[in-house]
């Protein structure tokens, strides 16, 4: 089973549902997908990390081969190339490694080169394994790096998705059984839940909501959520003790009893609702 | 020569942003005519600071002058031999009566570019 949790906005809760659920899980890695900055690390502290490296392609242009027909530079819908003194010129960070260029060069004079963009890494912590995906610093498209994460999750696993809603997080989400949104009950909140609503049911994914830092009632957000027959699977008051415990970089599942009981509950409603 | 400006909706005053400027205005200093054109970066999904360029690399422009410029965009325009020039407050028209006295300052520095999190 293999629960991804997303939210449109950072700061939401993502990484603290989420190592908290791996912590009480049985058998069930932990994913961390959001490589622009990953932080789940910071709590389950992996050992004996293994790293390797992450590569996409990026095309080159053979001087004497081309003679500059400019197929190639009309075909790139990202705009990764210019065409400049009768040239392409490509720009690799913005370069989706799709190969479109390659295929429609007529006289072959594409080649394609590797370009490392980030890393992998693999770890233990306590029995549960830890992957963490990190893009390289100035880089735009942390997606290669994400499909090579979540391609390490093994059957179980919990993916901490990136926050948004655009490629990183439909590649984190793609491979789940399961969503779990967090949201905050506030306006701005709301906003952002609707967008990874909208996300998770153009791809056809079963999902529940989770309310996190919740005092009180956001009437709009319950309206939306019964409206749109979302399950609230739990709702996490705000608390100055379990805000100390995580940002002193530990677990609250492993410092508060209550915060145990309900992380087991939401892992046993989660694997009742993959079931369904 | 021909000038290239990035221009707001209201077709008069340069636009602060180089890459999803509406417009861009073409001004040929020799038969002192100008052109307006729909910027077909304004709605691209990414890399619109070089779809701009490419624009202007295009449509033959030797100088340009914009109120900013991404590195990518003045990758393209450098390699084309394009001059680029900062912008002044006021009016393009205002832009293109400086330049012609020799009163507009070379742009050297360019931003890292609005793109990814797309």
């Amino acid at each position: 089973m293999k629960i991804a949790v997303l939210s449109g906005k950072g700061g939401t809760g993502k990484t603290f549902v989420s190592v908290n659920l791996a912590a009480v899980a049985a058998n069930t890695a932990y994913i961390d997908c959001d490589a622009e900055e990953p932080n789940g690390y910071l709590f389950l502290k992996p050992e004996e990390e293994q790293t390797e490296i992450v590569y996409t392609t990026v095309p080159v242009f053979d001087a004497h081969t081309c003679d500059g027909c400019r197929k190639c530079v009309d075909f790139c819908h990202f705009n990764a190339l210019a065409f400049v003194k009768g040239r392409p010129k490509v720009f690799p960070e913005i370069c989706h490694a799709c190969g479109g260029c390659t295929l429609v060069c007529p006289r072959g004079a594409v080649t394609e080169e590797k370009r490392a963009i980030g890393t992998v890494s693999q770890g233990v912590s306590n029995g549960i394994p830890i992957v963490t995906a990190a893009l390289n610093l100035g880089e735009a498209s942390a997606v290669p790096i994400i499909r090579a994460a979540v391609q390490k999750a093994g059957d179980n696993a919990v993916i901490d998705s990136s926050p948004g809603s655009g490629c990183p997080v439909t590649e984190s989400v793609s491979g789940a059984d399961y969503c779990l949104l967090v949201a905050e009950p506030t306006a701005f909140g709301l906003h952002n839940l609707r967008m990874v609503h909208e996300l998770v049911t153009l791809l056809h994914k079963p999902y529940g909501v989770i309310v996190n830092k919740s005092n009180g009632i956001y009437q709009p957000l319950e309206d939306y959520c019964g409206k749109n027959r979302i399950p609230i699977l739990l709702r996490i008051q705000y608390s100055k003790k379990i805000a100390k415990i995580s940002a002193g970089g530990a677990l609250a599942v492993n410092h508060s009893a209550e915060m145990r009981r309900l992380f087991e509950i939401l892992w046993e409603t989660t694997s009742q609702q993959v079931e369904q | 020569m021909k000038i290239a400006i990035p221009m707001d909706e209201n077709q008069k005053n340069v636009c602060v942003s180089f890459g999803r400027a509406p417009y861009f205005l073409f001004h040929d200093t020799d038969t002192n005519t100008a052109e307006l054109l729909s910027n077909p970066a304004a709605s691209a999904t990414g890399g619109a600071g070089i779809q701009a360029a490419q624009f202007a690399v295009d449509n033959g422009a030797n100088a340009l002058i914009t109120v900013r410029l991404g590195q990518n965009a003045a990758d393209v325009l450098l390699a084309a031999d394009i001059k680029v020039y900062k912008a002044a407050q006021g009016s393009a028209e205002e832009n293109l009566a400086s330049f012609s006295q020799g009163k507009l300052q070379a742009l050297e520095s360019f931003h890292p570019g609005f793109h990814g999190n797309v």
